[in-house]
């Protein structure tokens, strides 16, 4: 079973020996293999010309993944830690997001930014924060946030085929751990902007994304040995986020608990909450819909401080017991 | 039709380039007055930002640029996109908000691009358009294609820390990109003596190991000139260059402007070194043209323009209907 790291970089290199005009870039991504160790032996593959070591400057490099994006390439712009997009903003936000839109289709911007987000190495504030909401309120991008190696290998792949700017975000805590189900071989891709129904239950939908989605699964099975069944679904990309799994999920089960790990203010999981609140389906609900999120505060140092700053396995379920068994 | 290069060459190297060069800098002076005259009846809206005075820099460079060569532009950036080759109705009609313009009315006047002629887009952002330039000069290098890519940028630029890290990997890769910096003298009121302890701000590229010229940014030859050896450099895999092209803005910064910071007295000084005259009279110097034949180049730029003007007016007017589905390209 491949990590996700390691389906991470199957991904990229797959995608690297397809088309000529695909390429990395980023800090230490060459020789070190990346913070993480993502792109380990690719350098050594693929040589310095396509697995581009740059200065530590978040706002030249992704600025010139945009340039190369506009003359024929495909880059793949990994940032070392996702808190470090910010330095990139304007790249991100306002050119790239707003290149093909604002000067009347004429060009587009086919590459993605690539990087690690979340809480739980000790590294603190600016280091361990979810940044995927972001990038949701900002048109013109794509919001990737995939929860097992599985997913993010076929996702990186049509993210590097997308004809516009992918943000990609990866848990960190995700990287060195195997998912639930083996890797397809190959270069199968998954489609951008498809929900996932991971499990599949009568009683409550969960929907939730990245590492949050593990802990879901987590809390369905402690649910099931008490005879009550969970659906868990996760989007997958949270910008275009699609509502219709859901949708169908909450007029079966009738009870909808939403979980991120990002601070609950202004959260993707308040668009879904509100979507299902304003749809067809506000009829079926039979319990008032719970949401699940990080505290808003920017993420301690302390284990112990760090652990209360974002949801647990325990929170989640609790909120699920509450709905399931205070609204039958 | 597939785009032809432009004139290309000295701009006292023949008469055709020096008819070029004047009706180039006629076109771009002919078209802001143009603008500013629609601004003025309210049949444009939004705001502008125009380069009265300082057509000479991006005539000369692109004169120095095959069509292939790409450049990323600015906030005032409508000389960038005539010298370039862009077409003038689509130009107008833009700014107009019609559905024929550039972006179809989703741009505006800081957001024209034309991949035709490798204009990579003009850029609201000041020095958004510098990373973007040296991407795009480092896919030239991937793709071993020897074309070169020009970043256009006013004096506000050199102080964003977008400058600073695309000058420093343009210089560590050997990019084939040429940074033009059009010092008019204000970033919107801030004089260049108030923002730099520079005397000549092409001393910038020294930090990153990268030459640093300084020009008469009103003398189109010397803009060539220049443009043409940091071109070649770049195209020859020698890196990038800093060209200061040194001008002056007679306009205001935009239509609120009131011109508090500087004196009628520094305007009207800097007018009478006014790049299309100093090019005029040059050519009369070296006898290239006629009175006569310079007259009916003016004449020629102004026809250009009012047909552009005529034509846009006409023109359908931008639909909402298609916006949301013009956010993300499609799927290829």
């Amino acid at each position: 079973m491949l990590t996700m790291a390691e389906a991470v970089r199957e991904a990229m290199t797959i995608a690297m020996e397809e088309r000529p005009e695909v390429f990395l870039m980023g800090e230490d991504v060459g020789v070190y293999g990346g913070a993480f160790g993502v792109s380990a032996g690719m350098y050594e593959k693929f040589g310095a010309d396509r697995v581009i070591d740059t200065p530590i400057s978040e706002l030249g490099y992704i600025g010139a993944a945009v340039g190369a994006a506009l003359s024929g390439m495909r880059p793949i712009a990994e940032i070392q830690f996702s808190d470090f997009s910010a330095q990139a903003m304007d790249q991100i936000a306002n050119q790239a997001a707003k290149i093909h839109f604002m000067l009347g289709g004429a060009l587009h911007v086919p590459m993605v930014i690539r990087a690690p987000q979340g809480s739980g190495t000790g590294a603190a504030a600016q280091h361990s924060q979810i940044v995927e909401n972001w990038f949701t309120n900002v048109p013109g991008l794509k919001v990737v946030v995939p929860s097992n190696p599985a997913d993010a290998k076929g996702l990186l792949l049509s993210a590097i085929d997308d004809p516009n700017p992918v943000v990609f975000l990866e848990h960190k805590l995700l990287y060195k751990t195997p998912g639930w189900e083996p890797v397809p071989e190959g270069n199968a891709r998954i489609p951008l902007g498809v929900s996932r129904v991971v499990r599949t239950g009568k009683d409550l939908t969960i929907v939730a994304t990245g590492i949050m989605v593990k802990k879901s699964l987590e809390v369905a099975d402690k649910l099931s040995a008490e005879g009550i069944e969970v659906t868990v679904i996760d989007p997958r990309t949270i910008s275009p986020l699609d509502m219709s799994t859901t949708f169908e999920s909450v007029d079966l089960t009738g009870r909808l608990l939403v979980v991120q790990e990002g601070p609950s203010h202004g959260g993707f999981i308040n668009e879904v909450i509100a979507q299902v609140a304003g749809s067809h389906v506000f009829g079926s609900l039979k319990a008032p819909i719970k949401k699940v999120a990080g505290l808003n505060i920017p993420i301690p140092y302390a284990p112990q401080l760090e652990k209360a700053a974002v949801p647990q396995v325990e929170d989640i379920y609790a909120a699920a017991n509450e709905i399931v068994k205070t609204w039958r | 039709m597939a785009p032809k290069d432009l004139m290309i060459g000295h701009p006292l190297s023949s008469k055709a380039h020096a008819k070029h060069a004047l009706l180039y800098m006629w076109k771009i002076r002919k078209f802001e007055d143009a603008v500013e005259d629609l601004f003025g009846r309210g049949m444009m809206h939004g705001t502008m930002h125009l380069s009265v005075g300082q057509e000479a820099s991006p005539t000369g460079v692109c004169m120095a640029l095959k069509i292939t060569d790409q450049i990323t532009s600015t906030h005032r950036g409508h000389g960038h996109c005539i010298a370039k080759g862009a077409d003038l109705t689509r130009m107008i009609a833009e700014l107009l908000g019609k559905e024929i313009g550039y972006c179809g009315g989703r741009g505006g006047s800081m957001h024209i691009a034309d991949v035709e002629t490798g204009n990579l887009g003009a850029n609201g952002i000041v020095a958004g358009g510098i990373p973007i330039a040296t991407g795009a000069a480092l896919a030239s290098k991937l793709q071993k294609n020897e074309n070169v890519v020009v970043s256009f940028f006013g004096d506000g630029a050199l102080n964003e820390g977008a400058f600073h890290e695309a000058a420093n990997m343009a210089a560590i890769w050997k990019l084939p990109v040429v940074f033009v910096c059009e010092n008019n003298k204000y970033g919107m009121s801030n004089s260049t003596e108030k923002a730099f302890a520079l005397e000549n701000l092409a001393d910038r590229g020294l930090g990153y190991g990268i030459p640093g010229v300084t020009v008469d940014g009103n003398d189109v030859v010397a803009v060539y000139e220049a443009a043409e050896q940091a071109v070649q450099r770049a195209r020859n895999s020698g890196g990038p260059t800093l060209i200061e092209c040194v001008t002056y803005r007679w306009k205001g910064h935009s239509r609120s402007d009131k011109n508090l910071y500087r004196t009628k007295e520094e305007i009207d000084e800097w007018k009478t070194k006014e790049p299309i005259a100093k090019f005029m009279s040059l050519i009369h110097e070296k006898n290239l043209l006629t009175q006569e034949e310079m007259d009916a180049v003016q004449q020629q730029a102004t026809d250009e323009i009012i047909a552009a003007v005529n034509e846009s007016v006409k023109a359908k007017a931008a639909d909402p209907a298609g916006l949301e589905a013009a956010v993300f390209n499609a799927v290829m």
